[in-house]
């Protein structure tokens, strides 16, 4: 029992936790939607791709969210540019646009003249979260939840058949933006903690998992939560007995209970044969 | 008059894909739309439903249109029960932002009632049958409450009961004043509407069956697509894909 709560009598490993927490519930629903738009490879150029913004924000002294803000409108118009020259196709586009701009934001973050820290928002450092830090992730993830919970009938909606959905009233251009913009709020949440590299982890790893396993989109949220809330939980004991990296363990915990779960799933015969 | 076209063409910014459209829908009247794949009919729901501003002429029509799409097109894989299917109705009479309450279940399980699935409200929408995923759906429209409905082939891979209990249901539908826009492709269903128009590319015709659905109407309606049956008028080859038009 003591091994189990000697953790968590350190601040830093229950800002730690908190600050998954926070990240977690808000990755998990949202990752619902994710996986069910089939965006997951978008998320993650999205979160490639406002880097450099993240950066500049830090470097400003700005609002973390509006350095993401600023880097998503920026990566669009280049995006947008870049398909216009002659013989690049869109995905080549897109391909060439993220990779430039995520080289760019670590090229600022990692500069030695760049203040220390910065490196950070690449790799998170979910010990280090500061009290300030919380706050601003936890009043971020609470306007996102509030914006999830109000959109979540045109979301359903529009993922259900985004030819018919007009017809109900909802609007499909809209619904994605907003989708979106989402996303990018909720890498500015979790940033600070797992890094631009893993916030993908606890924004796709839950969601896919429960997608595994559950068929209706509030107990597939439901379940992504609990998912979320274990692995934060199991990647902190990680991190704290065997001294590894802690935003590595939890998002490799998230990862390996997706891939146990998968592979069970890929092979009903092992589960029955090990219950017989 | 619910709903008014007069003299509407559309196109998706290349050539004209459907021109000369002018016709009425009257409270309680069902109207069959045919024409062949690619013939317009789609793309005339869709001006109707404001997803595609018309090129030339004008329509008027209530500010709630139901409608009912192919059952093909919706995601069979997505996580959602035939009552949750249902509730998407509710769209357009409860703020996006706002919760369903009480009230909203009620009405989309009197819905699923009606279209006879309050048993299935429960069930994974995608594991339903071609047919009872379309009663789900038009169950959905119910759900919206509008007085007129526009229906995406309603009866294409149906069984026999689904049928049945859809035909039934749209007599019921349109006996309360509501107008029903069918696109269909079977023949033998357009003659008991109460008027059809025939398009393909352009309105070819337009009025009740019995003085539309003549010879030379359904030869310019279907061209190559049409065949003599001993016994029957003609009937129109099965389509080999949707139209996506």
């Amino acid at each position: 029992m003591h091994a189990l709560l000697e953790p968590w009598s350190h601040p830093f490993m229950q800002r730690a936790l908190l600050e998954l927490l926070f990240v977690g519930v808000v990755g998990a629903v949202l990752g619902c939607w994710i996986v069910l738009y089939e965006l997951a490879y978008s998320a993650e150029s999205l979160a490639h791709a406002l880097f450099p913004g993240l950066v500049a924000a830090a470097l400003l002294g700005l609002p973390l969210l509006l350095g993401a803000a600023g880097g998503v409108l920026g990566a669009a118009a280049a995006i947008a540019l870049t398909t216009r020259l002659p013989g690049i196709g869109r995905d080549v586009a897109v391909a060439i646009v993220v990779t430039t701009l995520f080289g760019l934001g670590v090229l600022l973050a990692l500069t030695p003249s760049s203040p220390p820290g910065l490196d950070g928002l690449l790799f998170g450092d979910l010990l280090g979260v500061t009290r300030g830090d919380l706050a601003a992730s936890g009043a971020l993830a609470a306007l996102c939840l509030a914006a999830l919970a109000a959109l979540h009938r045109p979301l359903l909606a529009t993922g259900f058949d985004r030819g018919s959905a007009p017809s109900l009233g909802a609007r499909p251009l809209l619904v994605d933006l907003a989708l979106l913009a989402l996303v990018a709020a909720a890498i500015v949440v979790g940033v600070q903690g797992l890094g631009n590299l893993l916030v993908l982890a606890a924004l796709i790893g839950p969601a896919a998992t429960a997608r595994l396993l559950v068929r209706r989109v509030p107990r597939m949220m439901l379940l992504a939560t609990v998912v979320a809330v274990v692995c934060a939980l199991g990647g902190l004991y990680l991190s704290y007995y065997a001294d590894v990296a802690a935003g590595a363990a939890v998002a490799g915990s998230t990862v390996g209970v997706y891939l146990v779960l998968a592979l069970a799933r890929l092979r009903p015969w092992r589960l029955s044969a090990s219950r017989g | 008059m619910q709903v008014s076209v007069q003299d509407l063409a559309a196109s998706y910014g290349g050539p004209v894909v459907l021109s000369d459209v002018t016709f009425d829908v009257e409270e309680g009247e069902r109207i069959g739309v045919l024409g062949p794949n690619g013939g317009g009919k789609s793309t005339l729901f869709r001006v109707l439903l404001g997803e595609l501003r018309p090129l030339r002429g004008s329509f008027q029509r209530p500010s709630r249109l139901g409608f009912v799409p192919q059952t093909e097109r919706s995601r069979l894989d997505y996580p959602v029960s035939a009552l949750d299917v249902a509730l998407m109705g509710t769209l357009s009479r409860l703020a996006w932002w706002r919760p369903v309450g009480r009230r909203e279940r009620r009405a989309a399980l009197a819905a699923l009632e009606r279209v006879g699935l309050t048993a299935l409200a429960d069930e994974q929408f995608g594991e339903l049958s071609g047919g009872q995923r379309q009663r789900v759906l038009v169950a959905r429209a119910l759900v919206q409450d509008a007085p007129v409905l526009l229906l995406d082939e309603p009866f294409s891979g149906v069984d026999r009961t689904s049928a049945d209990l859809l035909e039934r249901l749209l007599d019921d539908l349109a006996a309360e004043g509501r107008g029903l826009l069918l696109a269909t492709h079977d023949l033998e269903q357009a003659r008991r509407f109460d008027r059809v128009l025939c398009l393909n590319r352009r309105q070819i015709a337009f009025g009740p069956p019995e003085e539309t659905l003549t010879r030379a109407v359904l030869e310019e309606t279907y061209g190559g697509e049409i065949v003599a049956l001993p016994g029957a008028a003609a009937a129109v080859l099965p389509p080999h894909h949707h139209e996506h038009d």
